[in-house]
């Protein structure tokens, strides 16, 4: 399957880490994080959505780049097996 | 009052957006039935791991879960340290070799293969019927959680649409979603989605536990306003009356450990569809066991929020006093009856028509345990992260409901349609077929999600439903592939005694301060249960026991098959599966050691 499902699901969570983080940025100090015991959890959980997006993302855009170097040659399989 | 704003618009837009175009990516990849129905083989045993336990984290685990925290407390794990991990455990190192060796595309298939057409016949069409069921069970769920928490109402007020719709957008909204996305890529779209929710679940659930446990103050804190007995997962099961679910140590052990748990995660092609995607044998054995360490920690993750919704204080009317410039100004907070009657943020259940809390038959309000869960949400989450807490819900019912639909387009497909209404038709046009059987499972679900349900407890209608169905089928499996004696009429018997079983004792029983009917003891009360919960488990030992019986005696009866058909689907008539090449810490033996080993750590932390 050529779709690697990180680079969605990274990009997902990267833009919604992202979206949060500027909104938590934009309502610092505001009287809705009453509610979450007066931490911001926008900013605070939309960073860490951002990291893990990131990383998801890339290591899905790495894994791809290196299939698509693998495809031209498909003896790869005989070259390891005559290494042994 | 729930107010969203365009944030959490946003983010719940971004979601199915996401979906979508995951589906539509993998349009093009769907060429042959293999590629549609099984995702063509292929895919990494994580991604598999990941969908095997998403597929059964829809509203059963979310709510349910929650739901049943805060009703037993953290005995609860037991679902998870007896009910699931063995069984997964022993899944993917015993019964894998024969799903995936036989290249049996369904579990029904399999059942043909190693008994008799009449067997796989019977198994497909009350697993048919069942995935509908459950899926309109999840899609019913979700339109009444919708309605219960406002979500859509300011944006039907902004329309000016009339909000006696929302039910019924509920459901539409979530069916076309799950259609589209099946319909274009077939399994693989269903996998890809659970995974992606998978995380979703964990990005809306994780704070909310973190934010719910400062608020209680700690571990120590939650200890100190729940009752002593919620807090530990094996004291008191010596004897029923002495834990919160009312069960002793045999029925669970017996009846959720080997039985329900095995029944589930062992044979129910819901969560077996997901391994049997994977790429290769070695894959396929370690999709339970990789599945299995996340399965560890969830716990923490849906048991703790209804525990915690639970040993916060109630919210009660209140007036307070202010000053402002001289002036004395008194702001009130109205907190509607249903939740001052309730416990910590478990509202009491309402009668729809009366308008009335539920009382039981001891006088006492009757709690919605379902709401634990959505509570918490609404209480710690701002608008923003609020969004995130909701599409994660949205999403666990949509996967939930997907799960069920591509395993019912499978078996539709292969068991009913090929098998008995179209043999030998081409690849192009069973696609076809599962395609539409799609469409046609998804309106079935709809018609179910508007036939009423009575529980209080998603769970426990769930595993009602599993006790009839799945119970007598893991006595089947577990003769099938480890005694090569037992025959086809004898697992057909075996089968229909077990699930008659199963029905005549829910009939003949009853659980304390229940009325009979749905309950139970609708044909006469013989025997009390302390909880519906040691019901179930009853029920499903007494469906076992009866098949596993049943099936060894006409086993015994009739002829038996030769041996050289059974080789690759009885344990002694197989060769083992050639060692891999991986160092030995990589086998599926090792890791099955290592889960099982975290999971007597986690018992005993829950002590």
């Amino acid at each position: 399957m050529s779709l690697d499902l990180r680079v969605p699901m990274g990009l997902m969570f990267t833009l919604v880490g992202a979206i949060l983080s500027v909104f938590g940025i934009a309502t610092r100090g505001s009287v809705i994080y009453e509610a979450s015991l007066g931490i911001n959890a926008n900013f605070w959980w939309g960073l860490v959505l951002l990291a893990f997006g990131l990383t998801m993302f890339i290591l899905g855009r790495r894994s791809q780049a290196r299939l698509a170097k693998l495809r031209p040659e498909p003896v790869d399989e005989t070259r390891s097996r005559l290494g042994h | 009052m729930l107010n969203l704003t365009y944030v959490d618009w946003l983010i719940m837009l971004l979601y199915f957006v996401f979906v979508l175009g995951i589906g539509f990516a993998l349009k093009r990849y769907m060429k042959t039935s293999k590629d549609f129905f099984q995702a063509g083989r292929a895919l990494p045993a994580w991604i598999c791991g990941l969908a095997f336990i998403s597929a059964n984290l829809g509203a059963q685990e979310v709510i349910g879960m929650g739901a049943s925290g805060a009703k037993y407390g953290l005995e609860t794990a037991q679902f998870y340290g007896i009910g699931a991990i063995p069984a997964m455990v022993f899944v993917g190192i015993f019964m894998m070799p024969f799903y995936y060796g036989s290249k049996a595309r369904s579990v029904p298939e399999f059942l043909r293969m190693r008994f008799d057409e009449k067997t796989r016949a019977l198994n497909a069409c009350s697993f048919a019927v069942m995935t509908v069921f459950s899926s309109g069970i999840s899609m019913y769920a979700m339109a009444r959680l919708i309605q219960a928490l406002h979500v859509f109402d300011g944006l039907f007020a902004a329309l000016g649409w009339n909000p006696d719709g929302i039910f019924t957008f509920s459901i539409v909204l979530s069916a076309v979603i799950v259609l589209a996305y099946i319909f274009l890529g077939g399994l693989t779209s269903a996998i890809y989605n659970e995974v992606l929710q998978f995380f979703l679940i964990i990005a809306g659930f994780l704070p909310l536990v973190l934010l719910g446990l400062r608020n209680i103050g700690g571990w120590s804190g939650l200890k100190a306003s729940v009752p002593m007995q919620y807090m530990h997962e094996w004291k008191g099961v010596a004897h029923a009356s002495t834990n919160p679910m009312g069960i002793e140590i045999i029925g669970i052990g017996m009846g959720l450990g080997f039985v329900l748990g095995s029944g589930y995660w062992c044979t129910d092609f819901l969560v077996i569809q997901t391994a049997m995607a994977s790429k290769n044998m070695a894959s396929a054995r370690k999709v339970p066991l990789i599945a299995a360490v996340p399965k560890i920690f969830f716990p923490f993750l849906v048991i703790l929020p209804g525990l915690l919704a639970i040993g916060l204080p109630t919210p009660h009317t209140h007036t307070v006093e202010r000053n402002v410039n001289g002036m004395i100004v008194r702001d009130t907070t109205v907190v509607p009856q249903n939740v001052e009657q309730g416990r910590g943020l478990v509202p009491a259940k309402i009668n729809p028509v009366t308008g009335k809390a539920m009382l039981d038959t001891n006088g006492d309000p009757l709690l919605d345990y379902d709401l634990a869960t959505p509570n918490m949400l609404l209480h710690f989450f701002p608008t923003g992260i609020l969004g995130l807490g909701l599409t994660a819900l949205l999403a666990s019912f949509m996967s939930g409901m997907a799960g069920n639909v591509t395993a019912f387009n499978t078996v539709f497909t292969y068991d009913l349609y090929q098998s008995y209404i179209h043999k030998g038709g081409s690849d192009r046009h069973y696609m076809a077929v599962g395609r539409w059987a799609t469409v046609g499972g998804i309106l079935l679900s709809i018609a179910t999600a508007y036939a009423a349900i009575n529980f209080n407890n998603i769970m426990d209608t769930l595993q009602l439903v599993f006790s009839f169905v799945n119970a007598p089928l893991f006595a089947t499996f577990l003769l099938g592939m480890f005694w090569k004696r037992a025959t086809g009429h004898a697992a057909f018997a075996g089968l229909i005694t077990g699930t008659l079983t199963a029905v005549l004792h829910h009939g003949l029983t009853l659980p304390l301060l229940a009325h009979p009917g749905i309950h139970g003891g609708w044909i006469a009360v013989v025997h009390h249960y302390h909880s519906d919960m040691a019901q179930n488990f009853w029920t499903a030992i007494w469906a076992f026991g009866a098949n596993f019986v049943v099936t060894v005696i006409v086993s015994l009866l009739t002829k038996a098959r030769p041996e050289s058909e059974l080789v690759g689907l009885v344990h002694s008539l197989t060769p083992k599966p050639p060692k891999a090449h991986d160092v030995w810490w990589k086998s599926p033996e090792a890791l099955g050691i290592a889960v099982l080993l975290m999971a007597v750590a986690l018992n005993i932390f829950f002590y």
